[in-house]
């Protein structure tokens, strides 16, 4: 069924695309002496004079013979292999696109979740109009702002060409960033006047006093996080992490995502020595599995009854804590990448995946060229999330809004449970169920997607390799991407079914 | 506790006063009243309106092709192939940037230059082509397609979700597999391969031809309230009354899923303006010597620095337009939805006290 779906649109996009481009067109207003002998060979290799439909078996022969090997989807017209083509581009657009979609995920459901819970509050009111902004913008408007504010004045704050001034930031700026922090925060949290107002005020204060600190020590051009902010932010995501999954009244928890939180902090020295310059993917891996292998244990062994959640506690947290020491090792380059003269003080660049001119030295340092990728990354990754990040803030909003008015949420409350019980407990889970499908989606969505962003990040990508089949003609090549978008999305669907069996079991029962 | 108590109570006093409001109220009166109270909607629905009026007036209509013109002259003096020169000389700015905007909206009082619209409001471009008609030009386009492409899909994505919806079956089946293998092309492809094609012949082909390719998500939502519109005792009642098929469809169904269709079309509306605009600026939309805000944008956008307006322009007019029908379509789910519960503030409250002492 699935294959016939692909076949019916493969068809209908071959067709498509042959009857509305025109190879020879580009010959008009040729005055090249050999004009008829080039048409004739675009004509031929083309296999212009088959009309498109029955073109469109000879096309459909090569792709047929995945079944008895030789499989193919032709050539471009430069006469290289269409896989191949794709398939140096694929990665470059994952990396585009995955960053981003999981951070808009995140940040999207979380944010449209606490808008549901405090319905009609301010915060909310804000949200719902920031989100329809947001969903209203069109994505290359966004990335040229992006580039002027984000790359261009951000880097002149960093280091001022004129003045030769590292970064110095000013008391306004430090003011309001504390002020919009403190809003947020307290919108978040709610309450009374009075909790708002104390919440405001330690928070606005806090981001300012923290603001302060980076700025004296010079922290925006020699950034770090060092052994106490490594065990700061990890004590802090298991004290999160224990009052959502469990409530901080579960002690038992709580000491597993304390353990935890712990043993990330211990490790922050002993496992420097594994991330030398010639690290790889696999070093990253390799640290995570320590630190959550000694947190599961520790779950383990915490108590033996509830021990799987205990598990799981130690488990998120030990990530948690463990990713600040990732950062800590990749931002402590950043002094000497950014000094370097393939940079020249201007760390976020507005265009391209990666900076060619860094020196071998650079080239050959894992943590330099991760750093560099990640700062490539910035800006298509800030814009791909602010525009895709509403459409997560409205689903998840009307999703937890529905199940909130259900009756066995009234029934939990009557029963005396507590308010975080019923709302991460009965209210979100059952929210997340409709969202499985959407993500899905929106990851075999990526091909689409990423047409624009490329184009304006020059970032050479399957967008690319799309924009350049469209402009040249060139069937084959674009069929490749076609068909692969297609395969992606039905295997998409077919994987969203799966999934919502395994988290809705009501599903699985009734299969 | 306590705090649970009074949670119920108010529920129960909400739901009180929300039935004495709908008392006596037809269902059109009912949706009606819902969205007049949206105030984000209204406010949108206005200017809409306003904006449409005032950009359809300033830029005149021009449709047709070279050899059937029909042309209708705007109210603003330039069109887009006129040319000012000396206008665009006169207005310098940045030092030395010629054709900046002559709107100056700060008073006198404040800047001393004082409130005046001049003769190229929003600049010019270097030869000096007024940007304003350039940027209604614009924007009539977008409003175009937004509208075409909006009126297309839903009435393609109606009847084919509608006849898929009510006879079910094998109908059913082949219907849904034809919108599925329109679905899996991801939008944007279909459209660049439309846009390559049919940019050049103007706006009119181009949004015809995308909105053919727009329909298959209301499609699947249309069916989907059909599916369950049909099982009602109502529609077994018109049946065993002896109505046809068409009669249960265009009279007892299609105005139950009216709702759907319409919320829908507005996501449909002003996701058509986002891909017009995009297809625009990669260039496979609309094509010079016609305009279109998309292309506008990607014309200026590496002057941002020197001209910044030619840049804010085109792209605060897609966001309004967007935001406004976006907005509309907030309102009017809210008003269909027949499970929505007004937000009970404290003035009703004291409202619905009042009349159980009166």
């Amino acid at each position: 069924m699935m294959l016939l779906i692909i076949f019916g649109a493969s068809f209908l996009a071959y067709n498509l695309q042959a009857f509305s481009s025109d190879p020879l067109a580009g010959f008009g207003e040729s005055t090249e002496i050999n004009k008829d002998y080039l048409i004739q060979r675009t004509i031929r290799e083309l296999q212009l004079d088959v009309p498109p439909p029955v073109r469109y078996f000879l096309w459909l022969r090569g792709v047929l013979a995945v079944f008895w090997g030789q499989f193919t989807l032709g050539q471009t017209r430069n006469h290289l292999d269409v896989i191949e083509t794709i398939s140096i581009a694929i990665p470059t657009t994952f990396r585009l696109v995955i960053a981003s979609t999981i951070l808009a995920i995140i940040v999207g459901i979380t944010i449209g979740m606490v808008t549901a819970i405090r319905q009609y509050s301010r915060f909310d009111y804000v949200i719902t109009f920031i989100s329809f902004l947001l969903f209203s913008l069109p994505i290359f408007w966004v990335a040229v702002l992006l580039k002027e504010y984000m790359a261009i004045q951000f880097n002149d704050f960093l280091y001022d060409p004129n003045t030769q001034a590292p970064a110095e930031m000013g008391l306004p700026a430090m003011l309001i960033a504390g002020i919009v922090g403190g809003l947020i925060m307290a919108g978040i949290l709610g309450g009374t006047r009075r909790k708002f107002l104390t919440v405001f005020g330690g928070v606005a204060v806090g981001i300012a006093a923290l603001l302060w600190a980076l700025n004296a020590t010079h922290w925006f051009v020699n950034p770090g996080l060092g052994i106490i902010g490594v065990a700061v932010l990890a004590f802090a995501s298991a004290a999160v992490v224990t009052q959502i999954s469990t409530g901080l009244e579960d002690r038992k928890s709580l000491i597993s995502a304390m353990a935890a939180a712990a043993i990330a902090t211990a490790a922050y020295y002993p496992v420097q020595a594994l991330m030398g310059p010639q690290s790889s993917g696999l070093t990253i891996v390799l640290v995570f599995v320590i630190t959550m292998a000694l947190s599961a244990v520790i779950g383990f062994l915490v108590d033996t009854y509830d021990r799987r959640i205990h598990i799981r506690t130690a488990l998120i947290t030990a990530f948690l804590g463990t990713l600040p020491i990732i950062f800590d090792r990749i931002m402590r380059e950043f002094g000497g990448y950014m000094q370097s003269d393939a940079v020249n003080n201007r760390p976020i660049p507005t265009l391209g995946q990666g900076n060619d001119l860094l020196s071998e030295e650079q080239m050959g340092d894992f943590w330099v060229t991760t750093l560099d990728g990640m700062l490539h990354l910035v800006l298509p990754t800030v814009a791909l999330t602010l525009i895709s990040f509403a459409g997560y803030v409205r689903f998840s909003r009307g999703s937890l809004l529905e199940v909130l008015n259900m009756d066995y949420i009234r029934t939990a409350r009557a029963k005396g449970l507590s308010e975080r019980t019923v709302i991460v407990r009965h209210g979100m889970r059952n929210a997340m169920l409709p969202l499985t499908t959407i993500l899905v989606n929106d990851f075999a969505g990526v091909i689409g997607g990423a047409i624009i962003t490329e184009s304006v990040f020059a970032w050479q990508g399957m967008g690319q390799v799309f924009n350049d089949a469209l402009k040249n003609y060139d069937l084959n090549l674009f069929m490749g991407v076609f068909v692969l978008g297609a395969f992606l999305t039905v295997m998409a669907n077919f994987v969203a079914d799966l999934l919502y069996g395994v988290v809705d079991p009501r599903i699985r029962i009734r299969k | 506790m306590a705090k649970r108590k009074k949670g119920i109570a108010v529920e129960s006093a909400s739901g009180d006063i929300a039935q004495r409001e709908t008392e006596g109220l037809s269902q059109g009166q009912i949706i009606r009243k819902r969205f007049v109270r949206h105030k984000a909607a209204m406010a949108s629905v206005f200017i809409l309106v306003f904006t449409v009026l005032f950009v359809f007036s300033a830029s005149g209509i021009h449709l047709g092709s070279e050899e059937f013109p029909i042309q209708l002259s705007g109210w603003w003096p330039f069109w887009i192939t006129d040319i000012d020169p000396e206008g665009a000389v006169a207005a310098t700015c940045n030092g030395g940037v010629t054709g900046c905007p002559t709107l100056d909206l700060i008073p006198e009082f404040i800047d001393g230059t004082g409130m005046q619209i001049g003769a190229h409001p929003f600049g010019t471009d270097i030869i000096g082509t007024d940007y304003f008609a350039l940027v209604m030009r614009g924007a009539e386009q977008s409003i175009m397609v937004m509208m075409i492409v909006g009126g297309l899909g839903v009435a393609i994505g109606t009847a084919i979700g509608a006849i898929a919806g009510f006879y079910g079956g094998i109908v059913d089946a082949v219907l849904m597999r034809l919108t599925d293998m329109f679905l899996v092309t991801p939008t944007l492809v279909i459209g660049a391969v439309i846009g390559f094609r049919f940019g050049n012949l103007g706006v009119v082909p181009l949004a015809l031809m995308l909105g053919f390719f727009a329909w298959m998500g209301l499609a699947r939502f249309v069916r989907t309230e059909f599916l369950t519109l049909r099982e009602r005792e109502f529609v077994d009642a018109a049946r065993v009354a002896g109505a046809s098929n068409r009669r249960i469809i265009f009279k007892h169904i299609l105005p139950n899923a009216i709702g759907v269709i319409i919320v829908s079309g507005t996501l449909l509306m002003s996701g058509a303006i986002l891909t017009e605009s995009a297809l625009s600026y990669l260039g496979f939309g609309v094509k010079a010597p016609d305009v279109s805000l998309g292309l506008l944008i990607n014309e200026y956008k590496d002057t941002f620095s020197i001209s910044p307006w030619m840049f804010w322009w085109p792209g605060s007019l897609i966001i309004l337009i967007a935001l406004c029908v976006n907005f509309i379509g907030d309102g009017l789910r809210d008003a269909f939805d027949p499970r929505q519960r007004r937000r009970i503030t404290k003035k009703d409250r004291l409202a619905a006290k009042e009349g159980a002492k009166a």
